[in-house]
């Protein structure tokens, strides 16, 4: 543990210029490039969805400038996280995952816990900024899941009961806070990304299909036991039956693809989408920004926004693949997931064919929080790649 | 790490792509296949504003007092939106309206219908405005009846009732004014394409009413303000989404005029009088128009015209009927500024100038026979009364026409005669010209008339326009008028044979009667005061102005709005002066003299001219009296006309006096300023004082003008 944080000086230590060049020449430049091309993408559209509301103030450009100041802290985290010696991130990973689920708590305070759209998982910060801890809990969950279940025999090939109980209990707690907050949507990312950094690690096919069975009757019996209230189980199943009625959960489904769907091929060009201008898509510059670009930007912008996010999956499963220790894939691997299953989860809902929860776009929409642990994850990837490279430098 | 671990990755992958194949399609289904019902969803959701007028600026007088105001009427409002839930339509509801209302369903029911649609009445009954406004149904309803309605919400769904702002005239010392002040309407067609797709909140809409004449139009924006508009985001099962703006409305800011509701009044008072005078007379005496100016900068103290109307006739909407019968009255445009009148005699003091420019003596005498005879026409002076050889100032006291005649023959012949060329000299229309006659004055109110200058140029000019007609009615013989009255289609036709040749020729007898006011020369009354202004001040021609500042509804001035100098009068300095010296004698030993009889002179002199204009046709002339006072310190002037009225002596003459003995006080022979019509006997320099509140300051006692309580 000698060095300093962002040291990657080791027993084989490479002169420091060879480490920046390397570093600069074996990042995932194409990872890199599309996260940065989605940002910015992003950018434009939280500009799009907000001057209209802000136009009752005097500056409508002030939420857009918020939103760059978040993806420029957040792009520095990132480079940060691309840094990390990766045995020094190995070490601190339980005391991450601590003070990650403690922050979960916050939220719970009085005075310090905001309550946005139902459910209780922002902190407020000066400046008008929220923080959503449950972001960085992610994170935390990745790490520390990933810790845990590397940690086996090298004569094992799979991890033991013992640490796969161990790892379910590290997911299982964070996932409680959430789901006491009301916070569906993480609860369902987070579970999806505990149930894949599991099944990677190489645990028994027993423990995948049983934990997958598990989730479905789970939320079978929450609904039948009325564990979800009504409108949640509303919210859930409103995209089954949209039309139905014009309460506010298939409302806002509705209006949402009537703004996608008229967008049609190339879209009403940015700022002239009636439903976005309108403002009839209700929070279309957080989980409903998907809405703008499907509105202004038609079908060619909204697949070039999909197809930029496969290139990021793609990236991210070649270097989960590629990574010289289980670890690393671990880490790697989860964090595809969480961008996969979220992405799929906000555009789906947005497309009428997934239920209506509060997960945000990752990279795209406006919200500080989300913002910055996308990019942290986009940092864990590069450095999980430049690990591997190092590795093989050095023999 | 294990093979299993690898090929979980690899599935890992084939899920999360086979999700992102799925998005794609989903995408692909709902854009490009369904697209089209999406877009035309989004059309039918829209954005719909709920609008209020702003309450529209109060029109003051020089001293404060509100001529134009508002009052408040309890107005019920149907939203059909909510009434088309109810059952059968709202039906019931309707009927329980009406009850309540004591109206027929009837009568609420062409209210809601769509002006245009089938079966709607026509404007103002049915409804002009946008689909989510609020409907008004009835106005002026009383409080108890509103909240019986409001008491019962559940009785009836949709409906509401609201205080607006309306009209009102509170007409200070009885003053009626309507043709300054103007009146509200329904916005045009025109003025809603004028603005084109305008999407400002402040844009006009359909169911706005605007300025539609004097004032109230001029000034329009100044007095309407800004409208509170509420913009809701409405889906297309009229659903409120939310509020997307809330604009607060900006009132509308207050114009203070130049005019004295109480000078106004006595105004108007004299002009119906001289009417009357010339109707005892046994004469048509039918229409007329009085204006006092201030000759120091243009300020009209006073205007009136008759016959008038009630301006609060257009509170609330005029129908068809009304406003057919309002035209065929012919009182709602403003003889004033719109109606064109040959001067006459009251003319003779540009030919006067003219002269003087020309080089003739001011001093010199004239020779005024009874008539002349030129190119076998006879040109007689009024009652064929011959002076003798007389100076020129008597010329004017007298109003000898003769005495001009032969001025203007002489400046015809040196300009070159009947052969002259178009653009020869023609001294007599080109003073005109300068004292403003033949051009509009610009006056702050809109549709004044400009006018027109006889001339050698308009001849030539009219004859261009007309020479098709004359000369086809020439060659036609009128056969329509030749089958009922052969002679008189004969005369028609050589009269048009004549003009067709050589219409377009300024004739010795052109040039003669335009010196005193006859042909084709026309002039609005208000031009006439401006000319006896610009003689008074000594030469400027001020732009006469009716609004002299704008002051916001919390009392802030806006704008002080200052004179304005159209120009200077080129004429030599000796002209002014020989007119100002000669003028008072034409009030005390001329034409001017019987209506002053008896009126302090010495203390106020009078500088007066009178005219009994000529008309075409088998009308009584044209009663004229010019003026300004005090003819030694000039401070108004005041012009009474009235038409098919006589002479202007013995119709319009005594109403001037009384105007005169109102501003400066005049009792008996006693002269007592503080007698005057005007708070302190002269205008008041400074504007207004308008309370934050909104109220203004106005005068007290006998000069508040506020009409003892009647209801």
């Amino acid at each position: 543990m000698s060095g300093s944080i962002i040291d990657v000086s080791s027993r084989t230590a490479l002169p420091g210029r060879q480490r920046g060049i390397l570093y600069w020449r074996e990042l995932d430049w194409l990872l890199l490039v599309s996260a940065l091309a989605i940002t910015a993408f992003g950018s434009l559209l939280v500009w799009s969805a907000s001057r209209s509301d802000m136009a009752a103030a005097n500056d409508p450009q002030s939420y857009l400038k918020k939103h760059l100041i978040v993806v420029v802290v957040g792009v520095a985290l990132g480079f940060l996280a691309s840094r990390v010696d990766y045995r020094w991130l190995r070490a601190y990973t339980p005391i991450i995952y601590i003070v990650a689920v403690l922050s979960l708590l916050l939220p719970f305070i009085p005075g310090v816990g905001a309550r946005i759209a139902g459910a209780r998982a922002w902190v407020d910060l000066p400046g008008g900024f929220t923080l959503q801890p449950s972001e960085f809990a992610k994170i935390a969950v990745i790490l520390m899941l990933a810790s845990i279940l590397s940690t086996k025999q090298d004569f094992e090939d799979q991890p033991s009961d013992r640490d796969v109980l161990a790892a379910l209990g590290a997911a299982a707690l964070p996932l409680a806070i959430i789901l006491v907050q009301n916070d569906t949507g993480t609860v369902l990312v987070l579970g999806a990304v505990s149930l894949t950094v599991v099944a990677v690690s190489g645990a028994r096919t027993r423990w995948v299909v049983g934990l997958i069975g598990g989730a479905v009757v789970g939320i079978l019996v929450a609904i039948q036991v009325g564990l979800l209230k009504q409108y949640q189980v509303d919210r859930l199943t409103s995209f089954i039956h949209p039309s139905a009625n014009t309460d506010t959960a298939s409302y806002n489904a509705n209006q949402a693809r009537i703004a996608i769907g008229g967008g049609g091929l190339h879209g009403y060009g940015l700022f002239e989408g009636p439903q976005t201008q309108g403002k009839f898509v209700p929070v279309n510059e957080s989980d409903f920004i998907f809405t703008v670009v499907g509105e202004e930007f038609g079908f060619i912008g909204s697949a070039l926004l999909v197809l930029l996010i496969g290139v990021i999956l793609w990236r991210g499963l070649v270097i989960a693949l590629k990574a010289d220790d289980l670890y690393g894939r671990l880490v790697a691997s989860g964090v595809v997931a969480w961008l996969g299953f979220q992405m799929f989860e906000n555009i789906g809902m947005t497309l009428g064919i997934m239920p209506i929860t509060g997960v945000p776009l990752p990279l795209v929409s406006a919200g500080g929080t989300s913002m910055m642990a996308c990019w942290i994850a986009i940092g864990l990837l590069e450095n999980v790649r430049l690990h591997g490279k190092r590795e093989a430098l050095r023999g | 790490m294990t093979d299993q671990s690898t090929h979980r990755v690899v599935i890992l992958g084939v899920l999360l792509f086979s999700l992102l194949a799925t998005l794609l399609g989903r995408l692909f289904y709902l854009q490009i296949v369904t697209g089209d019902e999406y877009r035309a969803a989004a059309e039918s959701n829209s954005v719909r504003e709920i609008v209020h007028p702003a309450v529209r600026g109060l029109i003051l007088d020089q001293a404060g007092r509100p001529l134009v105001s508002n009052r408040t009427s309890m107005v019920v409002e149907v939203d059909r939106v909510t009434l088309e839930r109810e059952p059968n339509d709202g039906a019931d509801v309707v009927a329980r309206l009406a009850r309540t209302l004591g109206v027929s369903a009837s009568d609420i029911g062409d209210r809601l219908k769509n002006c245009g649609t089938e079966g709607a009445k026509a404007p103002p009954i049915c409804w002009n405005g946008a689909q989510f406004q609020p409907i008004p149904v009835a106005t002026d309803v009383d409080t108890e009846t509103a909240l019986a309605i409001m008491e019962q919400r559940n009785q009836f769904p949709g409906v509401t009732a609201r205080l607006s702002a309306v009209r009102t005239y509170p007409q200070p010392f009885n003053v009626n004014a309507a043709h300054i002040l103007g009146y509200l309407g329904p916005v045009t067609e025109q003025m809603l394409e004028d603005q084109g797709d305008s999407t400002e909140y402040d844009r006009l809409r359909r169911t706005d009413q605007v300025g539609r004449s004097g004032l109230e139009k001029q000034y329009d924006t100044v007095l309407r303000g800004k409208p509170s508009v509420t913009t809701l985001g409405v889906d297309t099962s009229n659903h409120v989404t939310g509020t997307i703006s809330d604009k607060p409305a900006d009132p509308g800011e207050y114009l203070v005029t130049t005019i004295d509701a109480k000078l106004q009044a006595v105004v108007e008072e004299q002009l119906v009088k001289a009417i009357q005078r010339a109707q005892s007379q046994g004469l048509p005496g039918d229409s007329g128009a009085a204006v006092v100016v201030d000759v120091r900068n243009g300020h009209v103290l006073a205007m009136a015209s008759y016959p008038t109307y009630d301006p609060s006739i257009w509170v609330g909407g005029v129908t068809k009927k009304q406003f057919q019968r309002l035209m065929a009255s012919e009182s709602l445009s403003s003889n004033a500024i719109q109606g064109l009148f040959a001067p006459g005699s009251t003319y003779k003091v540009i030919s006067t100038a003219a002269a003087a420019k020309e080089g003739f003596s001011l001093n010199a005498k004239y020779d005024c026979p009874n008539q002349v005879t030129v190119g076998g026409n006879t040109f007689r002076n009024h009652e064929s009364k011959a002076y003798g050889s007389i100076s020129l100032a008597r010329a004017l006291e007298v109003s000898c026409n003769t005495v001009f005649y032969g001025l203007a023959d002489d400046m015809w012949k040196r300009a070159g005669g009947i052969d002259a060329a178009r653009t020869a000299a023609d001294p007599v229309a080109e003073v005109a010209k300068m004292f403003g006659l033949g051009s509009k004055s610009g006056i702050d109110l809109p549709g004044e008339s400009t006018g027109r200058v006889s001339s050698r140029d308009f001849k030539a000019a009219n004859w261009e326009n007309k020479k098709d007609d004359w000369c086809r009615n020439a060659i036609e013989g009128y056969p329509q008028t030749r089958k009922t009255d052969p002679k008189l289609a004969d005369y028609f036709t050589a009269l048009d044979k004549e003009n067709c040749a050589d219409g377009f020729r300024w004739r010795e007898g052109d040039a003669m009667n335009a010196a005193i006011g006859q042909g084709d020369t026309a002039v609005t009354p208000l031009q006439m005061a401006m000319v006896y202004a610009a003689i008074a001040n000594g030469g400027t021609l001020y732009q006469p102005q009716v609004v002299k500042g704008i002051v916001s509804g919390d009392g802030k001035v806006v704008e002080d709005i200052a004179p304005v100098v159209r120009g200077k009068v080129d004429v030599p300095k000796s002209a002014i002066s020989f007119l100002k010296r000669s003028l008072p004698g034409v009030t005390k030993e001329g034409t001017g003299r019987i209506p002053f009889a008896g009126f302090p002179l010495d203390e106020i002199p009078i500088a007066s001219k009178t005219g009994t204009a000529q008309v075409t046709g088998d009308k009584v002339s044209t009663s004229w009296f010019a003026s300004y006072a005090p003819a030694n310190n000039p401070r108004y002037a005041v012009i009474m006309m009235v038409t098919q009225g006589g002479t202007g002596s013995e119709t319009s003459g005594p109403s001037v006096r009384a105007i005169y003995e109102a501003l400066f006080g005049v009792r008996g022979t006693t002269v007592d300023p503080s007698k005057s019509v005007l708070v302190g006997g002269v205008p008041k320099k400074s504007l207004p004082v308008v309370r934050p509140d909104g109220t203004p300051v106005t005068p007290e006692g006998k000069y508040s003008g506020v009409k003892a309580s009647s209801g």
